[in-house]
């Protein structure tokens, strides 16, 4: 290279520095929503949610408890500590192999709980129900209710039922909240994690949103794959008992996946988060799927799955806890967290190259071609 | 994953990135486009530029359908979409594109009915089902899907259907490359043909750019390994100073095309004289449209469209990222004004245009991520 070219090479470097420099800048503007009516992407749990409960409900709703936006709310009262939580479910269909909408109803309730070091107690459950909807169908979802809140050892203690007319409603949505006890003494958090620290996943992604997106019957593929919904508060009592002290941060990697807990845990701890494509588990069925619908499993919903951030002394016994678990057999280490660049999700893919992983803006869309 | 991971493989593409490498010319900077956007997608989903030396650049085509559609024809969609009894349906990656007035989300969030469909086929069994709606596809894209958007329309015909139609915007790759060469401020050493498009129009239509243009173009698959045995071939080329064209892909890519989807092709459609392409302008001879034989299946003469020409936004520079003359930061509203949440220009929309591309996998300095990412 001639000293020209080398000039023009360094001058060019500089420019594009300067160039995403001023993104960056840009990037840490407080979030407002352009939108004049909601879109399907600001429940798709990708930026467009992000801006818009930043914008709008942190906005209005403003307090300590709430600025956190963890998972749960954790409350010092008299008492003790509690976390409360609240979720609402409208996945279509209603039944899809593995689960329907009142295990996820149940199970995402008390995963929100124990994803704060909760024991999970309480729940409540409203129904929003359409004229017309099957009271067979609303007698099947209510008893996968009351099974999963058997297995994960909580009651459903109070509820709500409301009727609205056909068409306002697609046959019935389920909202519950739950309470747990915070008796360990822990404060997790997204803003905790640390250069150094390990992320684990405790088993193989996306079963349940590719399960759900096959169920639909749109595509026209089949495949044998079920819904990975479970309660997990089993799986944290186990994991905190053996790493309690080590364990920084739990997140189940509901809407927008293992990418968007991954992003939400670099940009509150300004640290990098750093993941491994070859070991992050994923079930051939899983890969053949996203791969031919052109998304990347990252981003694809789970229901039964967390992702644990932990100290790197503790994360030999954090993964053992893990996979003496049935739920968290298939755990793994997928990454770890180092200082630079914060705030950035970073993947050495499997092919040998790196890339940047960034939050989605709404649902992954199938690309064309 | 058979099929998938043997063209992923790592140690291959350290292989092949050394004899890269070392075809590279001291003091030499080589520029190859990559025509299609499922390449520019491979190339930020796999890191791939971090195999290819400093001195070799990959600029990034307009071979994204979804990127080159120019607003006024999402507005066209748009007011069809808005009439009363009209189901609209699209392609995933469509559904964010912006227009003069908004998107089909946006629209859809306004109450217009648009439902996101992953074939022709699926618009059809939507038309079926609600007789008494008027059911219209937007049928988008290159060569690649307008077989079986025509193959779509032959079935409608055949069946008698007669409430579902399409809205023809499918675009011929061979005009825009044309228009890409003649273009006075571009300089590139070569292409990385289409592997899809290849596999209907086959590989002799590029020959013209070896020939008359003196570029060597390969045609290539949509795998990292695929892409990067691509550069490696042009850089022989170039090494041994010849220009021809080749076909890398060719496990997948006939020589002659596929005639038979040529044929269906003709069938239902014909050349428009003339099509803007987003960022372009007009191309003749670039695009197609319903034949009149298949007006009942048209949406274009079933609906009052406006057919109004929108001008791109000022501040848009997408037109100069198509032709590889700015790179994607080099934009005055790349990251800025213009982001995946607030596209301007449609690079930025789908994740195979190269500005979203660029936004989302590359955004950061390589020093910086391959210091963050060693192991």
């Amino acid at each position: 290279m001639n000293t020209t070219q080398r000039a023009d090479r360094a001058g060019e470097t500089t420019r594009e520095q300067q160039v995403l420099a001023r993104i960056a800048k840009v990037r840490a503007r407080r979030p407002k929503v352009r939108e004049e009516r909601i879109t399907l992407a600001h429940g798709a749990g990708g930026k467009a949610t992000h801006t818009l409960i930043e914008a709008v409900f942190v906005e209005a709703f403003r307090n300590p408890v709430l600025e956190q936006l963890e998972d749960g709310a954790s409350l010092d009262t008299e008492a003790g500590r509690l976390a409360f939580t609240t979720d609402s479910f409208v996945v279509s269909p209603l039944f899809f192999p593995g689960g329907n909408i009142g295990d996820l109803a149940v199970n995402g309730t008390v995963n929100d709980l124990a994803m704060c070091g909760a024991r999970p107690l309480h729940l409540s459950a409203s129904f929003i129900l359409e004229e017309g909807f099957p009271v067979v169908d609303l007698q099947r979802v209510v008893a996968s209710m009351a099974a999963a809140a058997q297995a994960a050892g909580v009651q459903i203690v109070t509820g709500d039922t409301k009727v609205v007319e056909r068409g306002k409603a697609d046959g019935c949505y389920v909202t519950t909240a739950g309470v747990g006890l915070l008796d360990r003494p822990l404060r997790l958090s997204a803003s905790a994690a640390r250069p150094g620290d390990v992320v684990l996943v405790s088993g193989p992604i996306g079963d349940h949103g590719i399960t759900v997106m096959l169920a639909r019957g749109e595509l026209d593929i089949s495949a044998d794959i079920r819904s990975d919904t479970a309660a997990l508060n089993g799986l944290t009592a186990r994991l905190l008992d053996a790493a309690g002290a080590g364990v920084r941060l739990l997140r189940d990697a509901t809407r927008g996946g293992v990418a968007t807990i991954c992003n939400e845990a670099a940009v509150a701890s300004q640290v990098a988060v750093v993941l491994d494509e070859k070991s992050v588990p994923v079930r051939p069925v899983v890969t053949g799927a996203a791969e031919l619908l052109g998304i990347d499993p990252l981003y694809v919903a789970c229901e039964g799955r967390l992702v644990a951030v932990v100290a790197p002394e503790h994360a030999d016994a954090a993964l053992a806890a893990l996979r003496a678990h049935p739920l968290g057999e298939g755990a793994t280490v997928i990454g770890a967290v180092r200082d630079d660049p914060p705030g950035l999700v970073l993947l050495r893919t499997s092919f040998g190259g790196t890339r940047v992983v960034d939050l989605l803006v709404g649902d992954p869309l199938p690309r064309i071609c | 994953m058979r099929y998938v991971d043997e063209f992923r493989d790592a140690a291959t593409a350290r292989a092949l990135s050394t004899r890269i490498a070392a075809l590279c010319e001291p003091g030499r900077r080589y520029k190859f486009m990559e025509v299609c956007g499922g390449h520019t997608h491979t190339i930020y989903k796999h890191g791939l530029e971090d195999y290819l030396p400093e001195t070799i650049s990959l600029v990034h085509g307009p071979g994204c359908p979804v990127c080159v559609i120019p607003m006024g024809r999402v507005d066209d969609a748009i007011a069809i979409a808005e009439q009363p009894d009209v189901i609209m349906t699209s392609f995933g990656d469509m559904m964010r594109v912006p227009g003069g007035r908004g998107s089909f989300f946006d629209s859809k969030a306004a109450g217009a009915d648009i439902r996101m469909v992953y074939s022709p086929l699926d618009a059809l069994k939507i038309a079926r089902k609600n007789p008494d709606k008027r059911v219209v596809f937007m049928a988008i894209g290159m060569e690649t899907t307008a077989p079986s958007t025509a193959m779509t329309v032959l079935r409608a015909a055949s069946e008698e259907l007669e409430n579902f139609s399409i809205f023809c915007n499918h675009v011929m790759i061979i005009p825009a490359i044309k228009a890409i060469l003649d273009s006075p401020d571009l300089r590139l050493d070569g292409f990385i043909g289409p592997g899809h498009v290849s596999t209907v129009i086959g590989c002799r239509p590029y020959e013209y750019v070896a020939r008359d243009y003196g570029k060597p173009l390969v045609c290539s698959g949509f795998e990292p390994l695929d892409i990067l045995e691509s550069v490696y071939r042009l850089m022989v080329q170039v090494a041994e100073g010849r220009c021809e064209v080749e076909n890398q892909y060719a496990r997948v890519v006939p020589w002659a095309g596929n005639p038979k989807a040529l044929q269906v092709i003709g069938e239902v459609m014909e050349l428009r004289p003339h099509f803007e392409w987003r960022g372009l302008g007009f191309i003749s001879h670039s695009a197609l449209r319903v034949r009149a034989r298949y007006s009942a299946f048209d949406a274009e003469r079933i609906f009052d469209v406006p057919g109004v020409r929108v001008a791109d936004p000022k501040a848009c520079q997408c037109g100069e990222v198509l032709k590889g003359v700015l790179k994607p930061w080099e934009c005055k509203v790349f990251g800025t004004a213009c982001t995946p949440e607030t596209p301007i220009g449609t690079c930025m929309v789908s994740s195979e245009g190269a500005c979203a591309a660029y936004y989302n996998f590359g955004r950061f300095s390589r020093d910086r991520v391959r210091e963050a990412t060693r192991s």
